[in-house]
């Protein structure tokens, strides 16, 4: 049985057991449809050409934990920023887990989608946002909207600036093989409110794991976002990301992504303006070897005039990894005055390394500002030489210029415990000590 | 110090030097002139180790050691220091930065545990101040966007910092104003002492007015064509170099 098949059948079991009065059943009930006429994504569609979803679909990956699994602190402090005070929300398996989170109520929202679901005080909410931005005829997310039960919800009310930043973080397990994990998350940032979020997903195990996470995050008139995707994760670990972020008036919505490590990661990135004045940020750092796998692919849809988009992508590829870069930008005929910068650098590390990237830009609006640039080369000689020659070893000296060639994505970080934690996965990566400060 | 023997080098395929014969003691300052593609820059490179330069005959020897087969950040740990005529450009790393690596990579590889935070700024400081260097400089990406003048004010404080035993300064005077010139003259005249060496290569007289020459010599077609006192410079300097090219 291949996965389509197994995902098909084991819906009917899911929906039995939450039993028809959950509040969703209807809305899954028309996603696993969508899924099950589409199917999973194939090369011969233009999004995927250069990604093969083949060899995972041919594994035979449950969506049903056998057992739940309590962790330990000290097994997974790595992984949890502990330098600054948080809230958490922590699963383990794909069930939540009260011991690792720390969760609230007080003055903004930060628990669990199925909470929100079953209390009756968040129907209007769920109402007003579940499902309203993400791509409902897109086959992957319709798969996690048919299977949606758990993740993140967050909820920051008009006019609060929430000084913890919020971490989202998934670990898999070796007690739970061959899992896929479909968490949903919904984020609402309200009118002048304020958040930071940082998620990541982990394995702990060598086995094979799937991930087809699906987050929607709505900010309201003039709210501020600031997300980082920690994506550092085992090269058995595959991750599909689906990210949509729908924007009011004067809001500003901020994304880095750093993808250091998995055996196949696609990040779909998302931006639709609803309205004028509007600000989104998205930059990233790619660094992999071996012959692991990370595909960006953005979208930034100018709806409305006078707003600003601004992308910066930055991708490291040594020995046999493959990158894809495809950042698409619609400025709609009312969107007069767009600014909308587009940038993705790239190093080709070792003769197999490759990256395929490509803007995609559609603008029907005539007074509007676009750039967009792409660049494939090599560390410079003459620069390597000329550290050399102050004393600085070759390795240290690749280091040292693949660093600086990513730094400038790290300066718009602004959580400090973030920054910190990226600046020594660099130089882990790199396999070198980069003592300087940042 | 240096002591360069029959040496034949060049790259890709090409010869440039064609058997230099040069040796430098502790010290000596020692000028190397010549005109326009006589192999000034190629020798500069060679000392310094830069990969893609082969030596095919001769030998270097440091110190009494032949370096052939060294790397130039083993050069460099060895006490080998190269001005560079055109220092790169280096986008995301500051100066700062940069000399505190520099400056640790070379205490690791002699076995030393980095330098204390508190001195090495101490010593960044006080270097800085040599060369008239602002402390804003510091803090900008290395050469990036600096002037002809700064990126060689700044070689000269890299060269400072690292102390080295060789120093060899590669058209150091190319793109300095009069003010700048006596800045990074002051500055190497300073770090000059009865232990370490210079080797000044340069195109013109003007900076052996600032950086007095024990030796003067000139490069010609690969070979050093003439060996003399400062006064060479001076009749260089008024003759040019074609005299030179007829009697070679």
């Amino acid at each position: 049985m291949d996965l389509k098949e197994t995902l098909l059948s084991s819906y009917l079991a899911f929906d039995a057991q939450d039993g028809p009065q959950h509040k969703l059943q209807d809305q899954r009930a028309a996603a696993i449809e969508i899924f099950e006429q589409q199917g999973f994504p194939t090369k011969k569609e233009e999004d995927w050409k250069y990604t093969s979803l083949r060899n995972l679909t041919k594994t035979n990956f449950s969506v049903f934990p056998k057992e739940e699994v309590s962790l330990k602190l000290n097994q997974v402090k790595e992984y949890i920023l502990q330098d600054v005070d948080t809230y958490k929300i922590v699963f383990v398996d794909g069930i939540y887990n009260a011991y690792l989170s720390e969760t609230t109520h007080e003055g903004v929202d930060v628990c669990l989608l199925s909470a929100a679901l079953t209390n009756r005080k968040y129907n209007s909410t769920i109402k007003r946002y579940f499902n309203q931005i993400a791509e409902k005829d897109v086959s992957l997310t319709a798969l996690n909207t048919a299977f949606t039960k758990e993740g993140a919800y967050i909820h920051v009310p008009e006019g609060k600036l929430v000084e913890k930043p919020v971490q989202i973080i998934h670990f898999t397990t070796d007690k739970n093989p061959n899992l896929l994990l479909q968490p949903r998350n919904l984020i609402i940032v309200g009118k002048n409110a304020e958040i930071q979020i940082v998620e990541r997903h982990q394995s702990l195990t060598t086995n094979e794991t799937f991930t087809n996470v699906v987050t929607e995050i709505f900010t309201e008139q003039n709210a501020q976002l600031d997300y980082y995707k920690i994506q550092n994760d085992q090269t058995t670990a595959s991750l599909i990301d689906s990210t949509y972020i729908s924007q009011r008036k004067h809001s500003h919505a901020k994304v880095h992504t750093f993808s250091f490590g998995g055996k196949l990661t696609r990040n779909n990135l998302n931006f639709y303006h609803k309205d004028a004045e509007i600000n989104s940020t998205m930059k990233g750092i790619t660094l992999i070897e071996g012959s692991q796998f990370v595909d960006h692919h953005t979208l930034v849809h100018h709806a409305k005039p006078n707003s600003e988009s601004h992308q910066d992508y930055k991708g490291i590829f040594a020995e046999k990894a493959t990158g894809v870069f495809n950042g698409k930008i619609i400025v709609e005929k009312e969107a007069q005055k767009t600014n909308a910068f587009q940038q993705n650098n790239n190093i080709l590390m070792d003769d197999k390394a490759s990256i395929n990237t490509k803007p995609q830009l559609e603008i029907f609006a005539d007074d509007v500002k676009c750039s967009h640039g792409c660049t494939i080369g090599q560390l410079d000689e003459d620069a390597l030489f000329y550290l050399q020659s102050r004393g600085i070893p070759r390795k240290e000296a690749r280091g040292l210029l693949t660093y600086a060639f990513a730094n400038n994505v790290l300066q718009s970080v602004k959580i400090d415990s973030v920054k910190k934690r990226i600046n020594k996965l660099i130089a882990e990566k790199l396999g070198v000590n980069i003592g300087f400060d940042v | 110090m240096l002591s360069i023997d029959n040496l034949h080098a060049g790259c890709e395929g090409k010869t440039i030097l064609q058997g230099i014969n040069l040796d430098v003691k502790p010290g000596e300052v020692h000028a190397i002139m010549g005109p326009n593609g006589s192999g000034k820059s190629t020798l500069s490179t060679v000392v310094a180790g830069h990969e893609d330069y082969e030596v095919s005959q001769g030998t270097i020897l440091f110190e009494g050691e032949d370096i052939a087969d060294l790397s130039a950040d083993e050069r460099a740990h060895k006490g080998i220091f190269l001005s560079f005529q055109y220092p790169v450009e280096i986008p995301g790393v500051t100066v700062t930065n940069f000399i505190k690596t520099a400056i640790n990579q070379n205490r690791k590889a002699k076995g030393l545990e980095d330098m204390p935070a508190n001195v090495m700024l101490k010593k960044i400081r006080e270097k800085a101040a040599l060369l008239e260097i602002d402390s804003r400089f510091l803090s900008r990406s290395l050469n990036e966007g600096f002037s002809g003048g700064e990126k060689k004010r700044n070689e000269i404080f890299q060269m400072a910092m690292l102390e080295p035993k060789l120093a060899i300064l590669d058209e150091t005077d190319s793109g300095l104003d009069i003010d700048a010139l006596r800045i990074v003259a002051n500055g190497v005249n300073k770090l000059k002492g009865k232990d370490n060496a210079i080797v000044v290569i340069t195109h013109y007289q003007r900076l052996l007015d600032h950086i007095v020459p024990d030796f003067v010599h000139v490069l010609h077609e690969g070979k050093i064509v003439k060996s003399g006192t400062k006064e060479l410079a001076l009749e260089l300097e008024e003759k040019g170099y074609d005299w030179i090219k007829q009697g070679a």
